[in-house]
């Protein structure tokens, strides 16, 4: 049988070898995994609206879900005229795509080898498509309950454009110069959330606090739809780490399940650490860590094995609880639903402890950590940190001064007390009568 | 004894009730209502169909006081609501009749602090 299996597989591998100055074979089970693990990615955009909109107040609900389905709407647009393009296009040293690819042009049925040799291109067009929507709803977490639509349309067109495009294509482009420089993230430690959490500084610090602040603060309007959210987050992280595998193999296998254990790890320390610190464990603390977990495990799944990930869940909710608790209040910036303290702060641990626990027994593509006889990679990932903190940080301050004088940033005093749902989409999401 | 209505912005309840403590008025009664004054509500549009004269949020406070705290509480709300917004609300006072503690059956004046 083993034989025989060994034979077939010869077989086609010549067979593909033979079709390779024709077409490359696609496989149809990375394709059908790449696939679902795309409508995976996609479940977690209106996830995280839940995320957040149950977080928020009443009168906010429907401004947090619009703002997420309006991204899922402007993000796949840009994606398909120049942002894929720019991310993953023909690279200009080691900065930028180039718009060769601009309106999906070449980007055809057939797989890109140098990204994926056995997935038609389209799919992992469509699946790279999925992380862009997310991560500038990630950043609205920072901005919530005070932020024009109309600005937050515009600043997040300007965004994608001109943050997430060009360290996309610094981390995973072809050519890109963190790519070469040796950088390891697996799903997106620093594209997404790094990237996505230090513009969520910059949003709160601009943007400044929302009236009554922190003293007058009422607690999230409806806890279940923020647990919902998580729930559906977790689920799609799958895809998101999974499927960042690219084959329905041994790696996506092992990315799925560290991002499961990393989860269950984090979810539990922040609980227990409530319940030691300020005397109980709470539904939002269980989901803070969860995610915080998820967040930190992004950019290590598919380099780390299982027991290194609790490692890393630990480490996350140890330090997001104190950033959460301590440093926020000591400041006093409101960053309102913590997109900062839990994507920013969870991403850079998460960056850095794949510099600490990666190893070539999980993924011989991927490298040796500190942990594993390297400590090299520990300084690669560092210095990928910085410049992706520090790029966030300006182009984000600057996108945001523009979009302030050209349609001003925040809602009026009046317009932040009656709500934006009722001042920036003329609906209400709950009726009191009837 | 008097009975006091006050209708208020939602985000002044916390500094309402803060004043009040202040002037050692503890006891009220809170309602979440909806209402429209010279203010007007805002109208709401469902797939094109507008919805109009509807009604915004407000909060209903209930005060039963003796008539020497009358004064402080009115002052209480109005420098806890007051924003010089349209919308700001209003106060009413109204006479009451009688006033029993369940637990004890104390009637009157006693039974209200």
């Amino acid at each position: 049988m083993g034989v025989t299996g060994f034979m077939i597989l010869m077989g086609v591998s010549k067979l593909a070898l033979a079709a390779d100055a024709v077409l490359p074979v696609i496989n149809t089970g990375d394709t059908a995994w790449v696939l679902l693990s795309a409508a995976f990615v996609f479940l977690m955009t209106p996830g995280l609206a839940f995320f957040y909109g149950g977080l928020v107040r009443k009168k906010n609900m429907l401004s947090v879900l619009m703002q997420c389905f309006m991204l899922m709407c402007i993000v796949t647009l840009q994606w398909v005229f120049f942002g894929y393009s720019l991310s993953f296009g023909p690279d200009i040293k080691g900065i930028i795509g180039s718009l060769s690819w601009a309106g999906l042009h070449s980007v055809g049925m057939t797989p890109f080898t140098d990204y994926s040799a056995t997935i038609p291109h389209q799919a992992f067009m469509i699946y790279q498509a999925m992380f862009a929507i997310i991560t500038p709803g990630l950043i609205l977490g920072a901005f919530a309950e005070r932020m024009k639509f109309s600005a937050f349309c515009v600043f997040s067109l300007l965004w994608a454009t001109f943050v997430y495009d060009p360290v996309c294509h610094w981390v995973w482009g072809v050519g890109g110069f963190l790519r070469n420089m040796g950088a390891l993230d697996f799903a997106g430690g620093t594209v997404v959330h790094i990237n996505a959490g230090v513009a969520a500084l910059v949003c709160a610090l601009v943007l400044g606090k929302r009236k009554g602040y922190p003293s007058h603060m009422s607690p999230p309007h409806n806890l279940p739809f923020a647990v919902l959210g998580a729930g559906l987050l977790w689920f799609g992280w799958f895809g998101f780490n999974g499927g960042s595998a690219l084959s329905a193999n041994g790696l996506a296998a092992s990315a799925l399940m560290v991002t499961h254990i990393a989860a269950a790890a984090a979810g539990l320390t922040w609980s227990l650490l409530e319940w030691k610190i300020s005397s109980k464990p709470t539904m939002l603390g269980m989901i803070t860590g969860a995610v915080a977990g998820l967040v930190a495990i992004t950019p290590a799944a598919g380099f780390v094995g299982p027991v290194d990930a609790i490692w890393i869940g630990i480490g996350v909710s140890v330090i997001c609880y104190f950033f959460v608790a301590v440093v926020k209040t000591k400041f006093g910036y409101d960053d309102s639903l913590d997109a900062f303290g839990v994507h920013g702060i969870g991403g850079i641990w998460g960056a850095l402890a794949t510099g600490l626990w990666a190893t070539k027994a999980v993924n011989p593509a991927g490298n040796n950590g500190f942990f594993y006889g390297n400590p090299g990679l520990f300084l690669v990932q560092l210095k990928a940190v910085v410049v992706t903190v520090v790029y966030s940080f300006i182009i984000s301050f600057v996108l945001l001064k523009i979009v302030d004088a050209l349609v001003g940033l925040r809602v009026s005093e009046d317009e932040e007390r009656i709500g934006l749902d009722l001042t920036q989409h003329r609906e209400s999401g709950y009726t009191m009568l009837d | 004894m008097k009975y006091i209505i006050a209708v208020i912005q939602p985000d002044r309840l916390d500094e309402v009730l803060r004043v009040l403590e202040e002037k050692e008025i503890h006891l009220v009664t809170v309602t979440s209502v909806l209402g429209r004054g010279r203010q007007k509500g805002i109208s709401e549009v469902y797939r094109g169909h507008k919805e109009n004269g509807r009604l915004l949020k407000k909060i209903k406070l209930e005060i039963a006081v003796n008539d020497e705290f009358v004064k402080p509480t009115v002052d209480a709300i109005i420098q806890g609501a007051r924003t010089n917004h349209i919308g700001d609300g209003k106060i009413f006072v109204l006479d009451l009749k009688e006033c029993f503690r369940i637990r004890t059956g104390e009637i009157g004046s006693v039974a209200i602090g």
